[in-house]
């Protein structure tokens, strides 16, 4: 399973990057392959204030639908509006096209403690 | 998890194929084994290959065995010549349904009667209970048969590379012995997926070897998410979610299925008012799922009890209950999808067209 080093992850599966002072937020490799096919993202609303642990966005594959939590509390600056007509991208690339929302973080320090790749190795080989 | 499970003898196969176990009714089964939007599109454009080893199998034998089919299901199996094949249900005695099964008539006096899997131990017993006032016999050979389904408009092409018997002389329905890739066999012309195909009977130890000819002819394995979405484009009712022991086959689009015969709770069937009916919704936007509310002019009338994004429309579909002055064809209602009211029209299933044969 691909984790990627270069960002930060959370238990609920989604990974978290930062791009300057902005941080991106996606769902993992491991996410998109339990899911299966999506077929559907809700993205937030842009401005919306959102708490870290909040559900923000929804991914629906074929079988259900998913909520997205926020890794750390901030405001929703970017959504990827690709996905409104291919919600696939989040199969295909999830750790790059297609990645989900951007927030202006709040509180820096929620970053620091988020998973880093190895802890999150550890988390979804107990789950598989 | 998977190893309190139990296997169906295609067991190794799903592993080699990379499918992802899952538990049905206890059952270690995959499902999908690459995408549920691929297998899903496989069937419905070439061919597709399910093991449902998993469903019931029960005979039924007997000089009485007709009498107690038409007192047990809902349907009339007098109808059935010897070889044919009809889809019923086993009515309970409060208005409700034990169980959706099919009926084959095997021999003059052999029926085989297929039922869900999570339902054999309540309809083994039900139906026992039922059998003590005629002279049949009851034998539960669940375990005794392999089961597949291959099923898309090309099936008829890929399961006559295996074997002599002509298969363009077996019609819907039908039902017959032959030899499959070398092994005995009992085939029937039915399926679960709203395309042509068959369902295919073999000993647990030949199943294996069938399955790989099946898929080297061309059959692409399919999973249990995409059966699920195929039968709901189908209009095809799912026990446990469409049909249940509190629900009225008569306020349902399988009303057809009741014959006009004594059978077991017929009195409480025909009492009950349909004061809700099972419809079709599709919705241009939202993706129902079950247990979402279905409003009309903000108030609840109703609940999805199947739903997903159809394969091949791109737009969300489901079945469920809803009253029954808003089931008629046409009419606007809203599904509730996190607290919105979606749009979702009323139709009549299914929500593609059927194959044909």
């Amino acid at each position: 399973m691909n984790v990627p080093a270069d960002r930060k992850y959370t238990r609920s599966h989604e990974w978290a990057k930062q791009e300057g002072s902005l941080i991106v937020v996606g769902i993992s490799d491991f996410a998109q392959e339990s899911l299966g096919d999506v077929v559907f993202v809700e993205t937030p609303e842009v401005g919306r204030e959102v708490q870290a642990g909040e559900a923000v966005a929804v991914v629906e594959s074929v079988k259900t639908a998913s909520d997205i939590y926020a890794p750390v509390s901030g405001k929703v600056v970017e959504v990827n509006e690709a996905l409104a007509d291919e919600p696939e991208l989040v199969n295909g690339d999830p750790y790059g096209v297609g990645w989900i929302f951007k927030l202006e973080p709040s509180n820096p320090a929620e970053f620091d403690a988020l998973l880093g790749p190895d802890d999150y190795t550890k988390v979804i080989e107990e789950e598989s | 998890m998977l190893e309190k499970m139990k296997r169906t003898p295609l067991y190794d196969e799903h592993q080699k194929l990379g499918g992802r176990m899952v538990d049905f009714a206890g059952w270690a089964l995959p499902v999908q084994y690459t995408s549920i939007t691929k297998e899903h599109l496989a069937v419905r454009e070439a061919a597709g290959l399910f093991d449902v080893s998993h469903m019931g199998e029960f005979f039924v034998r007997g000089p009485q065995a007709l009498a107690f089919l038409r007192w047990a299901t809902l349907n009339d199996p007098a109808k059935l010549k010897v070889g044919r094949a009809q889809y019923s249900m086993l009515p309970n005695d409060r208005g409700g349904v034990v169980d959706d099964v099919y009926v084959y008539r095997t021999g003059e006096e052999e029926y085989l009667v297929v039922v869900n899997a999570a339902n054999v131990a309540k309809d083994w017993a039900h139906l026992n209970r039922l059998a003590g006032d005629y002279a049949v016999e009851l034998e539960d050979a669940s375990d005794a048969w392999a089961l597949m389904a291959l099923q898309g408009p090309r099936a008829e092409g890929v399961l006559q590379t295996l074997t002599d018997t002509d298969l363009s002389q077996v019609r819907k329905n039908a039902t017959l012995t032959l030899t499959v890739a070398g092994v005995p066999a009992r085939i029937a012309r039915t399926g679960y997926t709203g395309e042509d195909g068959f369902e295919i009977f073999t000993a647990p130890e030949d199943a294996p070897a069938v399955w790989r000819a099946l898929v080297e002819a061309g059959a692409t394995p399919a999973g249990l998410g995409a059966r699920d979405t195929l039968r709901l484009e189908a209009g095809f009712p799912l026990y446990g979610h469409e049909l249940t022991d509190e629900t009225n086959p008569r306020c349902t689009p399988l009303a057809w299925v009741i014959k006009d015969k004594p059978h077991y709770g017929r009195e409480a069937l025909e009492a009950a008012t349909c004061d809700e009916r099972l419809a079709g919704m599709v919705m241009e936007r939202g993706i129902p799922r079950e247990g979402y509310p279905v409003l009309a002019g903000g108030e609840r009338i109703g609940r999805v009890t199947s739903g997903t994004q159809s394969p091949v429309l791109k737009k969300g579909i489901a079945l469920g209950w809803v009253r029954s002055a808003l089931a008629e064809e046409g009419t606007e209602l809203a599904v509730e999808v996190r607290g919105r009211a979606l749009p979702a029209r009323v139709v009549r299933p299914p929500f593609v067209p059927l194959g044909k044969k």
